[in-house]
C-alpha cells in the first residue's frame, strides 16, 4: 500500500508529467490495487518514474514542503480521489477524460495546500530537514532562515508583523552580494520612531529592550538573556488574564509579538531563543486550575531559578573547571570581550594564579578595550594588541581562551567575526584554544560557513574620524562600493581543542551529544 | 503605561502682557489656532491618549475640543490651580501627584515644534535616565518688534550648558544670573568627563521627562518650586556628588536620612535598581565613556541627558518678539496640516492674498485690498483698498478702508479707523485706533 500512496502522491503533485507516463501509473496502481504482484517490467517503470519524479521536484521546489509533514487526512483524501479515477478508466483515454482527471489532481492539490497552509510553515530550504532522533519522535522544528532577497519571504514576514501590529523596519544601504539575504538596518533608524509614544501595544520594558539591543547598549549573549528573562519578568508581573482566556496560552500569545519586535530590533541570539522556549515552556505547563497570583509567582520564580542555574552558576561551575588548565607562568590570549572569559580570569586572580594576558581586539566594535579595563582594573598584567599582529604575538603565547555566541550542533563554535582567524592562527602555531560555554548557548542549527547565517550590523560604523576627516563619509554615492560589517563568523571543530562547560570539559564533537542529553532532561 | 503627559498652562505670560492682559496666554492666537493647540497637537500626532493639562479657571472654560479644533480623541484632563498664590511649575507638578503613576513628560503650553520626540524619549529609555529634556538652537529674531525703538538690550541672561563629547549627556547647566564671579566647574566632573562643550546659543524648550521617583523626590522636598528654575539644576549637579555608600542596612541609612530632613535621591532612585539590571550591566561589554577605569557612567545612579535640535522648528512664545516670529514660521507647512485660507472665509475677487498668509474661519476681505506674509484672524472684517503687511491681526478685528498696516500687531477686537497708517505698532485688545491716525513705533493698549 505504501508504494500505491506514494505513486498516487507523485501522480497528484507533478501535473506536467506527460500522459503516457499518467497512464502507465495508473495502470500499475490499478495492478496494485487489484492485488497483483509487480512484474520485473513494472518495476523498471515505476523506478523510472521515480526518479524522473525526483528530477521534476527540483526544478519545482516549491512542491517540495509537501514531503516533509505527513498529512493524513487530506493524503487519504487525494489518495480515495485518485484510486477513483484509476477504478474508473479505460485503458485508452480520451485526451478530455485526461485532462479532467488532471483537473481533479489539482484540486486536491490546492485542498491539500490550503490544509498544509493552515498548519505550521515548513522552512523553504531543503537542507533544514531535522534529522529523526529515535528517542524524539516529533520532528523539531528549526528557525528559519533569514531570506530578506526572497520576496516571498519579506512579505510573509510583513504580513505577520502587521497581524501583530508591530511596525516593520527598514532596510538601510546597499548591501554586499554574499549577504544580500540578511537584514541590514542602521542604528540612526530605530524602531521606535513608528511607534506611539506611551507604547501601548508592547510593553514598555519591551520597547526600552529593543532601544537598548539596537544601540549595544546590552551586548554580549549573556547579557541580552539576563535582560530578556528580567524584561519578560516585567511583563509577567504587568500582566492581568482577560475573562474567559487561561492564563497558560493567553500570555504566550501575548509574548509573540514583543518577540518579533525585539527580533525586528536586533536579531535574537541563541542563548535568547533557548531561554524563550524555555519561558514559554513553563507557562503552557501551568495547570489551569491555578489562581493567576500564584501562577504568576511561580512563572517569576522559574525565571530567577533558570538564570541562577544556566548563568551564574554555570559560571561559577566554569571557572573551577578552567582554573585547572591555567598554570603559573601562562600567557593567556583573549579576543574581544566575553563575559565569561573575564570572569574566569578574575577568578583565576583571586586563586593567587600568576598569569598574564594579552588582549586582541578588532575594530569596528573594539570591545577589547571593555575586557582591557575590566581585567587591569582587577590587578592582571595585561597587553592589548590588534587582530592584525595576532600572528606576531602569537608565539608568546601559552593558551588561547575564547568566549562563544552559540555552539553549533555540528560541533562548529559561532563566536565574534574574528574567533576563526584566531583558532586558526592558534592552530597553525600549535598553541591550545579553549572555548567556554555555558550549556544553554548550544544549539541545534547546523552550519559549515558564516556566510548562510550572520548578522549585519551598521554599515556607517565603518567610518572613521581621523583628524577632523570623516573618511567613507559618502559611501553610499559610489556605485561600486559596498561596506560590510559582519558580526559572527564560525569555527571548525578541528582549531577547538577543548570546549568547557558547566557540564565539563568536552571535546567540540560531542556537543550533538549534550543536546540529546538535554532534551530528553527536559 | 509608559509616559504620563503633564501641560502646563497655569503661566501668566509675564514678558508680553501687552497681549496677555485681555488674552490668556495659553489662548493667544497663533496662525489662527490658540497657542495651546501646538504641544496638543504634537503629543497626539506622536500617539499620547491622555493628557493632564494644569490651567487657571478662565482657561478651563475655553479648553473644550471642539474650540481647540482637535481631530482626534485625545482625553483632556484639565485639573486647576489658582494663581493668587505663586505657584511654580514644581508646585503645580506636586499638586497633580496623585494622578501620575509613571514616568511623566512635562511641556511648556508656549512650546511650538515639530521635533521627533521619540529622540528625547529614547535617550530617556535606553540609559534608564532621570531625566531628558529638549534644547534648541536660539534663532535669532529678524522680525521687527513692534514698538520697539533700537536693539534689543541683552536683557536675556544666557544659559551655559555643558554637554559631553557625545553631545547627549548633561554634565553642567547654569544661568548667567547665577554665575556672579565667573564659571565654575568641579574637578569630579571633569575627572569624569575630560572633554565638555559648553554651549550658549541654546534655547531650552521646557520639555522634560522625568523619571516617576523624581516626581515622589519633589513631593518630598516641598522647598522646589519651579522645574526649570530649582529641579533641573539640581538633578545635574546630583549625577556628580558623591555617592551615598549603601550600607548592608538599608533602614540604617533611611533612617539617617529622614533625620536630615530630606530624603536623598539616590536611596529612592538605587531602590528601583534591581539586581538583574545589574548584573546585565556587569555582563554587557558596552561603556559610555573610554579612556579610565570605571564602569558604564562612572557608576553614577542619576544621569541626565539632553537632545539638541540642529535644524527644525522650536519656538517658545513668552516674548512679543517669539510671538511675531511665530506666527511667520507655522505658516509652514509642517505644523499646520489646513489651508492657509480658510474655507469659510469670503474673499472678494480683486483682492490679492499672499500664498504665507493665513486667514481665519468666517472672515470677510474686501475688493482690492492686499495681504502679504500676515495673519488673518477669525471673524475678522478687512474693508475695501486696505494693505496689510507683515501683520498679525487676531480675532474679531474690523480695519476700515484704506488703512495701511506695516509689521504691526492688531489684537482682538480692536478697531481699525479708515485711512489710518500702522507701522510697527502694537495695538492692545478693544482699542480703537481714530480715522487718519498715524502711528509709528508705539504700543497702544491701557496701560
Amino acid at each position: 500500500m505504501a508504494d500505491a500512496d506514494e505513486t498516487s502522491k507523485q501522480a497528484e503533485r507533478n501535473t506536467n508529467v506527460g500522459d503516457g507516463i499518467a497512464v502507465k501509473k495508473q495502470d500499475i496502481a490499478r495492478a496494485k490495487n487489484e492485488g497483483k504482484e509487480l512484474t520485473k517490467d513494472e518495476k523498471q517503470r515505476l523506478r523510472k518514474e521515480k526518479k524522473q519524479q525526483k528530477k521534476n521536484k527540483k526544478d519545482d521546489k516549491g512542491e517540495s514542503e509537501h514531503e516533509n509533514v505527513p498529512l493524513p487526512p487530506s493524503q487519504a483524501v487525494v489518495q480515495c480521489q485518485s484510486q477513483k479515477v484509476c477504478t474508473s478508466e479505460k485503458p485508452a483515454k480520451s485526451k478530455a477524460e485526461q485532462r479532467a482527471e488532471r483537473r481533479a489532481r489539482q484540486e486536491a492539490d490546492r485542498a491539500a495546500k490550503g490544509k498544509k497552509g493552515e498548519s505550521a510553515q515548513q522552512p523553504p530550504s531543503g537542507k533544514s530537514k531535522a534529522p529523526p532522533n529515535e528517542l524524539q519522535p516529533v520532528v523539531k522544528r528549526l528557525p528559519e532562515h533569514v531570506q530578506v532577497d526572497d520576496p516571498a519571504a519579506v512579505r510573509k514576514l510583513a504580513k505577520k508583523l502587521e497581524r501583530q501590529q508591530i511596525p516593520v523596519r527598514s532596510e538601510y544601504g546597499y548591501k554586499v552580494s554574499l549577504f544580500s539575504h540578511l537584514h541590514q538596518y542602521s542604528r540612526k533608524a530605530p524602531l521606535t520612531q513608528q511607534i506611539s509614544i506611551p507604547s501601548t501595544v508592547i510593553h514598555p520594558y519591551i520597547v526600552r529592550l529593543g532601544l537598548q539591543y539596537s544601540q549595544g547598549i546590552v551586548a554580549g549573549s549573556n547579557a541580552r538573556s539576563i535582560a530578556l528573562l528580567h524584561a519578560f519578568q516585567k511583563v509577567i508581573q504587568d500582566y492581568k488574564t482577560p475573562p474567559n482566556e487561561e492564563l497558560s496560552r493567553d500570555l504566550v500569545n501575548k509574548l509573540k509579538p514583543y518577540i518579533s519586535y525585539l527580533n525586528q530590533c536586533r536579531p535574537l541570539s541563541a542563548s535568547m531563543g533557548n531561554a524563550i522556549k524555555y519561558v514559554k515552556k513553563e507557562i503552557s505547563n501551568i495547570p489551569c486550575l491555578c489562581k493567576e497570583e500564584e501562577a504568576k509567582k511561580q512563572l517569576l520564580s522559574c525565571i530567577d531559578n533558570y538564570i541562577k542555574e544556566k548563568i551564574t552558576l554555570a559560571a561559577t561551575t566554569i571557572s573551577a573547571y578552567a582554573i585547572e588548565k591555567i598554570s603559573n607562568g601562562d600567557v593567556i590570549l583573549v579576543y574581544g570581550c566575553s563575559s565569561l572569559v573575564n570572569h574566569i580570569l578574575c577568578d583565576a586572580f583571586d586563586k593567587k594564579r600568576k598569569f598574564s594576558v594579552i588582549v586582541v581586539d578588532s575594530r569596528p566594535r573594539l570591545e577589547g578595550r571593555e575586557a582591557l579595563r575590566r581585567l587591569v582594573k582587577k590587578g592582571i598584567c595585561c597587553t592589548y594588541v590588534l587582530i592584525s599582529a595576532v600572528s606576531y604575538i602569537l608565539p608568546e603565547v601559552s593558551k588561547v581562551f575564547l568566549g562563544a555566541h552559540a555552539l553549533l550542533a555540528n560541533g562548529y563554535v559561532m563566536s565574534r567575526v574574528g574567533t576563526s582567524q584566531i583558532a586558526l592562527v592558534a592552530k597553525a602555531y600549535n598553541v591550545p584554544v579553549l572555548v567556554c560555554c555555558e550549556t544553554y548557548k548550544f544549539c541545534e542549527r547546523v552550519q559549515t560557513d558564516s556566510f548562510v547565517s550572520n548578522e549585519l550590523d551598521d554599515p556607517d560604523d565603518l567610518m572613521v574620524t581621523r583628524k577632523g576627516k570623516i573618511h567613507l563619509e559618502n559611501w553610499q554615492d559610489i556605485r561600486q562600493l559596498g561596506l560590510l560589517n559582519l558580526v559572527y563568523d564560525v569555527t571548525p571543530p578541528d582549531f577547538v581543542d577543548l570546549v568547557i562547560t558547566d557540564l565539563g570539559m568536552i571535546p567540540c564533537t560531542s556537543v550533538p551529544v549534550v543536546l540529546r542529553v538535554k532534551n530528553v532532561d527536559q | 503605561m509608559e509616559l504620563q503627559a503633564v501641560l502646563m498652562a497655569a503661566g501668566g505670560g509675564s514678558r508680553m502682557m501687552e497681549l496677555t492682559y485681555n488674552t490668556h496666554k495659553p489662548l493667544l492666537p497663533v496662525g489662527n489656532k490658540p497657542l495651546i493647540w501646538y504641544p496638543l497637537n504634537l503629543l497626539e500626532r506622536v500617539g499620547f491618549e491622555e493628557v493632564i493639562i494644569i490651567t487657571t479657571k478662565d482657561v478651563q472654560k475655553m479648553l473644550t475640543p471642539d474650540r481647540l479644533k482637535l481631530d482626534g480623541k485625545m482625553k483632556l484632563d484639565v485639573v486647576c490651580i489658582q494663581l493668587e498664590g505663586e505657584m511654580g511649575t514644581a508646585d503645580a507638578l506636586r499638586h497633580v501627584q496623585q494622578k501620575i503613576k509613571t514616568d511623566v513628560l512635562v511641556l511648556s503650553c508656549d512650546l511650538i515644534t515639530d521635533v521627533a520626540l521619540h529622540e528625547v524619549v529614547d535617550l530617556f529609555r535606553a540609559h534608564n535616565a532621570s531625566m531628558a529634556m529638549l534644547m534648541s538652537k536660539l534663532h535669532e529674531f529678524t522680525e521687527t518688534v513692534p514698538g520697539q525703538k533700537g536693539k534689543k538690550k541683552a536683557g536675556e541672561q544666557r544659559d551655559f550648558v555643558g554637554v559631553d563629547a557625545t553631545g547627549q549627556r548633561l554634565l553642567f547647566m547654569a544661568n548667567e544670573a547665577d554665575l556672579e564671579d565667573g564659571l565654575t566647574i568641579r574637578k569630579s566632573i571633569m575627572c569624569k568627563h575630560p572633554s565638555m562643550r559648553i554651549r550658549t546659543g541654546l534655547l531650552d524648550a521646557h520639555l522634560y521627562c522625568l523619571k516617576r521617583c523624581v516626581v515622589d523626590f519633589l513631593v518630598e522636598n516641598k522647598n522646589i518650586s519651579s522645574i526649570r528654575g530649582e529641579l533641573i539644576p539640581y538633578l545635574v549637579r546630583k549625577q556628580f556628588s558623591k555617592s551615598v555608600n549603601l550600607p548592608n542596612n538599608k533602614d540604617e541609612v533611611e533612617m539617617s536620612q529622614k533625620m536630615e530632613g530630606q530624603t536623598n535621591l539616590e536611596i529612592l532612585g538605587s531602590c528601583k535598581d534591581e539586581e538583574l539590571l545589574r548584573l546585565t550591566q556587569e555582563r554587557s561589554c558596552w561603556n559610555d565613556h573610554h579612556g579610565d577605569m570605571s564602569e558604564a557612567y562612572h557608576g553614577g545612579k542619576v544621569r541626565c541627558y539632553v537632545h539638541i535640535m540642529e535644524d527644525g522648528v522650536c519656538y517658545r512664545v513668552n516674548t512679543l518678539a517669539a510671538y511675531i516670529e511665530a506666527n511667520r514660521m507655522v505658516s509652514a507647512p509642517k505644523l499646520i496640516e489646513d489651508p492657509p485660507i480658510h474655507p469659510s472665509a469670503v474673499i472678494s475677487e480683486c483682492t490679492q492674498v499672499g500664498a504665507d498668509s493665513i486667514i481665519g474661519a468666517s472672515c470677510q476681505i474686501s475688493d482690492k485690498t492686499s495681504i502679504k506674509r500676515s495673519t488673518v484672524g477669525a471673524s475678522s472684517t478687512v474693508r475695501e483698498k486696505v494693505k496689510i503687511t507683515n501683520s498679525i491681526l487676531m480675532n474679531g478685528v474690523t480695519v476700515e478702508e484704506g488703512c495701511n498696516i506695516q509689521g504691526s500687531v492688531i489684537c482682538s477686537n480692536a478697531v481699525i479707523g479708515r485711512n489710518a497708517d500702522i507701522k510697527y505698532c502694537l495695538v492692545g485688545s478693544s482699542q480703537r485706533i481714530e480715522p487718519d491716525g498715524d502711528l509709528k513705533m508705539s504700543r497702544d493698549w491701557p496701560a
